[in-house]
């Protein structure tokens, strides 16, 4: 049954891309909610499919792919509770139209190429309110310049009329959430959003973020592979690795009670300020296998794992354990 | 201090960038991207080097290197079997044969080698220009520095395409270590890299410290990264040098304002621990038209008049040198 108090639901979904080198399965089998108003994290390494899972939530994957399973339902009306399932959509449709920039917003990791240079930053929001909205268009610059204002950009009546390029890669980055918030949308998708910033300005942007989704209500998902931003900032964190969801669980229970070998290792490769050992830092050995390589009908991570148990780990696909209610991992280590 | 002891003493050093506007290309402005800076690296030592973009932190490690000009100062090696060598003096040819001893790690594994050679070619280029083994020795030594790297020796013959960006940074240091050099310039080598690859390079640049005895510059906007490798710290700030000091002083002590601000910035991969960030109003200045005084002073909470009007020195406090106005009397957040 689906839940009201959830924006999205993700069921058993997979996707894959038809190459000529083969078929790869980037997302492979993944399951979770993202509740209203909460940021969910996604945390994973280069190739762990973590931008192409958000893709699909808007149906802009590239052409070679294709959603082979499961549903991405989404609760369009943030009063209503009816869910409708975007995998089935067509990505050119008119319900696909509506829902892009509209009911899901995008922030990517690139305000520069995100952004069109031949464009003024207003004319750009003006486009897509009058799309979305009955707004006229002296309302929808209306609408923009405090969009703007409330991001923090000083004097919004004049950058309005500037271009992207004109603006520093932290101003262009809040004119990037002024944009994916004029429409009011339910559900956020952020994309790396601060990794080109330097930390100063990525300090400043996680706030904004924060501040605004308790000002305005949506949910956020959050997509990293920095495990500091992603402690700060969400409610939930998941965390991929070759398309799948080794370990979910509250912020909380990720960095205290971290389960799956991969996430403990993970969190002790980080380098930490204050920490006294400076000798070696715990890293996971050998390489992420590459696009055709990795292991099929087993645990993804086996042939990396210090808890690898041979004749289990790489001769069976493991099944979930539940820790708590919002607890889970996927390992042998803890089903018997 | 014992002299023997420094590897590389720079003093002064300056670069300007000249805008020129128009056909004529009349000269319209001078950026000061490293405006009088002066340090020592000792031998065998990880300096690290912080600062936002638009600091001039490569345009500091670049100089270092003659890679660009600098306009003026003093840059002075002190090799081993040498002496003291003053690198803005030297002829192009002298220059050459410098660059033996000294070497440099790029940030992005991508665009940094190219895609034309092997991995064993692009590993051999030192050796080859250099001329400084016989050629039959070559593919020995490329395989022994490849060895060091952890690069897999039938890795040699493939293209640098075929590659993780985590083995193509192997690559580099293999690039960079071939020719025996005493003196590295690492510019962001971990921040183009996922956090786990990341942890492996830092070790590697860690352990082959030890055993090729080198010495690095080691330039970073990663804090965390920069705290956990360096033992001795460079804060810049839009060209000047704003703190210096040992890792452990810089962090239990800091005196510079903006270095709080920086640290404080740094999320903690702890949920229960929320940030305590000190939010600097604005950007970077732009540094062709630095602010008056003390150029931190339009974002800094402590700002008082002299800070508008003064340019402060860099002052020392025992081996910590900072230069801040009020850097005795602030009571500043420890790490």
């Amino acid at each position: 049954m689906n839940d009201a108090n959830n924006v999205l639901e993700i069921k058993n979904l997979s996707i894959v891309f038809n190459l000529r080198e083969g078929k790869l399965r980037a997302v492979d089998g993944i399951s979770f909610n993202i509740p209203k108003n909460k940021t969910v994290g996604i945390v994973g390494e280069s190739g762990s499919g973590k931008s192409v899972l958000a893709q699909s939530f808007l149906k802009i994957l590239p052409t070679t792919a294709e959603i082979s399973n499961g549903e991405i339902l989404f609760q369009k009306d943030k009063e209503s509770s009816d869910f409708i399932d975007i995998s089935k959509q067509n990505p050119n449709g008119r319900i696909m139209a509506g829902i892009r920039g509209k009911d899901v917003s995008y922030i990517f990791q690139e305000p520069m190429s995100a952004f069109s240079t031949l464009h003024t930053i207003g004319a750009q929001m003006i486009e897509c309110l009058r799309i979305h909205t009955d707004m006229n268009k002296k309302e929808a610059r209306e609408r923009s310049i405090e969009m703007l204002d409330k991001v923090g950009i000083s004097n919004p009546s004049r950058r309005v009329d500037q271009y992207s390029f004109e603006l520093s890669g932290g101003m262009r980055q809040r004119a990037m959430i002024a944009l994916a918030l004029s429409t009011n949308p339910s559900l956020i998708i952020a994309d790396e959003p601060t990794t080109s910033l330097d930390v100063t300005i990525q300090a400043q942007i996680l706030k904004l973020m924060q501040d605004m989704q308790e000002e305005l209500g949506m949910s956020i998902m959050f997509i990293t592979h920095n495990l500091g931003v992603v402690a700060q900032i969400a409610d939930n964190i998941q965390v991929m690795y070759l398309g799948k969801v080794m370990e979910s669980g509250t912020a909380e229970e990720i960095f205290y009670e971290p389960r799956h070998p991969y996430t403990v290792n993970l969190l002790k490769s980080i380098p930490k300020i204050g920490k006294k050992d400076k000798t070696r830092l715990a890293s996971i050995p050998g390489q992420a296998p590459g696009p055709f390589d990795r292991p099929v009908g087993c645990c993804k991570f086996y042939n990396r794992c210090t808890d690898f148990m041979p004749g289990i780990c790489d001769k069976k696909e493991p099944e979930v354990t539940q820790f708590s209610d919002t607890h889970r991992v996927i390992c042998w280590k803890y089903s018997k | 201090m014992d002299s023997t002891n420094i590897l590389l003493e720079v003093k002064n050093l300056e670069k300007e960038f000249i805008l020129r506007k128009g056909i004529l290309g009349k000269e319209k402005a001078a950026v000061k991207a490293v405006n009088n800076v002066s340090f020592n690296i000792k031998r065998g030592e990880i300096l690290g080097l912080v600062g936002e973009s638009g600091s001039g932190k490569t345009t500091l490690g670049r100089a270092i290197l003659r890679a660009i000009e600098p306009t003026r100062g003093s840059v002075v090696f002190n090799f081993k079997d040498t002496g003291p060598i003053d690198m803005l003096s030297l002829k192009k040819k002298e220059l050459k044969n410098l660059r033996k001893k000294v070497q440099m790690v790029f940030q992005d594994p991508y665009s940094s080698l190219n895609p034309r050679m092997t991995v064993r070619d692009i590993i051999a280029e030192t050796l080859v220009v250099h001329k400084s083994i016989p050629k039959d020795e070559i593919d020995e030594k490329v395989r022994e520095v490849a060895d060091f790297c952890k690069l897999n020796l039938e890795h040699l013959r493939r293209f640098p395409h075929a590659f993780s960006g985590g083995q193509r940074q192997r690559i580099g240091i293999a690039r960079a270590l071939a020719i025996k050099p005493e003196f590295i310039v690492c510019d962001e080598s971990v921040s183009a890299l996922d956090v786990s690859v990341q942890a492996e390079i830092i070790n590697l640049f860690q352990e082959l410290r030890e055993s090729q005895n080198l010495t690095y510059l080691f330039i970073a906007h990663d804090l965390s990264v920069v705290e956990h490798i360096s033992d001795r710290i460079i804060v810049m700030y839009l060209g000047r040098i704003v703190e210096m000091a040992d890792r452990d002083e810089l962090f239990g002590n800091l005196l510079h304002p903006y270095t709080e601000a920086l640290i404080s910035a740094i999320p903690e991969a702890d949920p229960k621990k929320k940030m305590n960030t000190i939010f600097l109003d604005g950007e970077i200045p732009n540094p062709m038209n630095p602010p008056s005084g003390c150029h931190f002073h339009p974002r800094c909470k402590y700002a008082k008049e002299i800070c508008r009007n003064e340019v402060p020195e860099l002052k020392s406090f025992g081996d910590h040198m900072v230069s801040c106005h009020r850097a005795n009397e602030l009571n500043l957040t420890k790490y």
